[in-house]
């Protein structure tokens, strides 16, 4: 008996889907054991009935025993969705770091949503400007929340996208029956670049030239990057980028610093509360950091770690 | 009795849409309406971040195409820190940005687009989809399911990330290629470059050369088209060059991306989070009206392969004539724009394997270091679903103090509703309302890769 899959997005980009096709032929092996019942990115079921004729007041998502969302929670559809996913599916699985965590468009936490409309509608220099859309369009909510704000999440697989390895061990442990290994590391944990210790560093410079290492050399012959200056997200980020062979993380592998996709290493922890004790403690002087709230909570800005700034005197 | 019809969402497309049809008591289509149901404002949360970080931000606004987003970006941010990128940093990113077309035509037709044509646009909605070409079709599906992961491991192996991508990076690219890259790339693209011919043959066999009269007409309006071009031969150009804006007639003007502000406004309707670009120079205003529509051009594939002179690859040139032989120039058909996007993977294959020919490209100087300052920068290159501009201004720290970006897709946000409209109304008469015709309102959207 074939496994039954929903997939849905929200806030979010579509990477994650696109992750789950990066699976390749690994897709097509474990196809035959999942039927998949609704997933928008590549199948026509529809919310209102195929014939578009449904009751809007009862969005349909088909009884699933696994659902899997990506993206935050930004408007009423989102919630919509989210609540119909997790009344209709048995395991639901937070995929991508927009769903733990809030990710990238998490970082419109920082504005109040009149700022936003009136940039967009209003301000950009291209525009006829015009009011709000709200005419059959959702209403925004107040801001960006992760997927466990609103319902209960029964696994957690960050990373903006997740690496397809562990999208793969968490089908195959899902339609096994098994809890699922997944990292649990920080990047550091899985990087093979050079660190000699505490050094004399007490700044951290902007990524405006390339970092110091022999190209015909590999990552393991490289100076760790923070140790050369560089913000790195390394100690206070999940692993799982560089997948199960990979020889490194991937951001390392075009030689350039982490910026922490895969959201804290623990599912509650603060990449910025963690990060800003990480160079303190290096005796790092942190002011030196050119921006803190999108350097440093800019994968993880939901469950209300980044809010407006109060407005300036 | 008077009724809405809600095809909602909208599937196999990148985003959330829905399509309101609004019928008569008679059952006639009286109007329709493609929503854009969600916003992010990445303009707006860029604003304060240090420009050298935005690349590897913005590349989130879409997973299809990130290496898009990603390219825009670094040239925008170069020209707010007048950076000048050296040979080698510049081969290098037109090499991953047009790789990452190829990724994405195969996507986009053989798993989003091919199961309306290969299972047909009636079938059960819970076969006409990828997996069901697996099942029909395994042998193909296996071939492309492989080109394409193989495809989408030949930027990973390099660039480290091929979903939201880091490796440009203001001034140039954050890695040389050795010889070693070079020479397995190579032998790589070229097994591309068969499949891109094996596709185009499949595909003119199969589904192009059988296209009825109903299935060309689907979704047909008659607009103007953008697109980027060579300045000085007009030869299609994904990666750089000036922007063309052809009118209806076929008749057309060239600028350059900075002065797009000059040429393109965006329309505002209270319906749909998303913008409706529109062609502001030609001073008649907006209106999506079916028969005297105003300002409206297109963007994408189809658009691109009206408004270049040539395409300077011969086998895409080969097809470009065939192309203009059947359709002429511009060619309106909305079906036509499947047909385009092989001709463009054909050409994709192409370039990449003469930038991988050229052994400059592994000149380890790859990038300049930059100086954060005030300026301001557009960067534009031509992402699969259009022309993609990205417009900065920096404070004198080298941070955004604003920023705007009129992505691809929503050049067609305008063109697409008006062939919802089209298909709607002539696929749904006398209020008989089936699957299969509420699929191929569907399909004329889908023809835009959303």
């Amino acid at each position: 008996m074939a496994v039954r899959v929903a997939e849905e997005w929200l806030s979010s980009c579509s990477g994650c889907e696109v992750a789950i096709l990066n699976l390749g032929e690994t897709l097509l092996a474990v196809a035959p054991k999942l039927e998949f019942v609704h997933i928008p990115v590549l199948m026509d079921h529809k919310y209102y009935g195929q014939l578009g004729d449904g009751d809007l007041g009862h969005l349909d998502i088909p009884q699933a025993e696994v659902g899997i969302v990506s993206g935050g929670v930004r408007n009423e559809e989102h919630l919509e969705v989210l609540e119909a996913m997790r009344a209709k599916c048995g395991v639901l699985v937070a995929l991508g770091t927009c769903a733990t965590h809030g990710g990238i468009p998490a970082l419109i936490n920082g504005t109040v949503n009149s700022d936003l409309m009136e940039r967009y509608y209003r301000g950009c220099e291209t525009n006829d400007p015009a009011p709000d859309p709200t005419d059959v369009v959702p209403p925004f909510l107040d801001r960006t929340y992760a997927l466990d704000e609103k319902v209960k999440v029964d696994l957690y697989l960050p990373g903006c996208p997740p690496h397809p390895d562990q999208i793969a061990e968490a089908i195959l442990a899902l339609v096994e029956g098994r809890p699922p290994v997944l990292p649990s590391k920080s990047v550091c944990d899985t990087c093979p670049t050079i660190r000699e210790g505490k050094g004399q560093l007490k700044t951290v410079r902007r990524f405006l030239q390339n970092a110091q290492y022999d190209a015909e050399k590999p990552l393991s012959e490289m100076r760790c990057l923070l140790e050369q200056g560089l913000l790195c997200m390394g100690p206070v980020t999940r692993s799982g980028c560089a997948g199960v062979n990979g020889d490194g993380p991937r951001c390392l592998k075009a030689r350039v610093p982490c910026r922490g996709c895969y959201g804290p290493v623990q599912q509650n922890g603060n990449q910025m509360l963690d990060m800003l004790n990480a160079l303190v403690s290096n005796g790092i002087d942190i002011k030196t950091l050119p921006d803190r709230t999108g350097g440093l909570l800019r994968f993880s800005g939901a469950h209300g770690r980044l809010r407006p700034r109060p407005a300036a005197k | 009795m008077a009724r809405t019809i809600n095809i909602q969402p909208v599937t196999r497309i990148e985003g959330h849409a829905r399509i309101t049809i609004q019928l008569d008591d008679e059952g006639r289509v009286t109007d329709s309406k493609l929503h854009i149901m969600a916003m992010r404002g990445f303009e707006k949360f860029i604003e304060g971040r240090p420009a050298e970080e935005v690349p590897r931000i913005v590349n989130r606004i879409c997973g299809i195409c990130p290496w898009m987003h990603h390219t825009a970006s670094n040239k925008a941010v170069d020209g707010c820190f007048k950076a000048k990128v050296p040979a080698a940093g510049q081969k290098l990113r037109e090499l991953m940005q047009v790789m990452a077309h190829i990724n994405d035509k195969i996507l986009h037709f053989f798993f989003l687009a091919a199961p309306d044509f290969v299972l047909g646009a009636g079938a059960d909605y819970k076969v006409r989809n990828v997996l069901g070409i697996v099942q029909a079709a395994p042998e193909l599906a296996t071939r492309v399911v492989k080109m394409r992961q193989a495809g989408q491991m030949m930027l990973e192996r390099f660039a480290g990330k091929v979903i939201h991508p880091v490796a440009m990076v203001p001034g140039g690219f954050a890695k040389p290629m050795s010889e070693k890259d070079r020479t397995e790339l190579l032998a790589d693209a070229k097994e591309q470059l068969e499949f891109a011919k094996f596709c185009m043959s499949f595909a003119k066999e199969n589904i192009f050369y059988k296209l009825d009269e109903d299935a060309i007409n689907l979704g047909q309006v008659t607009t103007g088209f953008l697109g980027l071009v060579n300045p000085s031969d007009g030869a299609l150009n994904f990666f750089d060059g000036v922007l063309r804006l052809m009118k209806p007639d076929g008749s057309y003007s060239d600028f350059k991306c900075e002065q797009y502000t000059d040429f393109l406004g965006e329309h505002i309707e209270s319906w749909s989070y998303s913008k409706f670009p529109y062609a502001r120079t030609w001073g008649e205003g907006f209106s999506m009206d079916l028969k005297a529509p105003k300002g409206i051009y297109r963007a994408n594939t189809l658009a691109r392969l009206n408004v270049c002179d040539r395409i300077n690859t011969p086998l895409a040139q080969a097809e470009l004539d065939e192309f203009r032989q059947r359709f002429g120039r511009p060619a309106q058909s909305t079906t036509l724009y499947h047909w385009a996007r092989l001709i463009e993977l054909v050409h994709a294959c192409e370039r990449v394997l003469e930038l991988l020919e050229d052994e400059s490209i592994t000149d380890p100087v790859v990038r300049i270091p930059v100086e954060p300052k005030a300026g301001r920068g557009v960067g534009c290159v031509e992402a699969p679903r259009g022309s993609l501009i990205h417009d900065y201004t920096t404070d004198e720290n080298g941070c955004i103090a604003s920023a705007n970006m009129i992505v691809g897709t929503t050049h067609n946000i305008a063109p697409m509703n008006m062939s919802v409209r089209r298909a709607a109304l002539d696929v749904i008469k006398g209020g008989a309302v089936t699957e299969e015709a509420l699929n191929k309102v569907e399909m004329a959207v889908r023809c835009y890769d959303p």
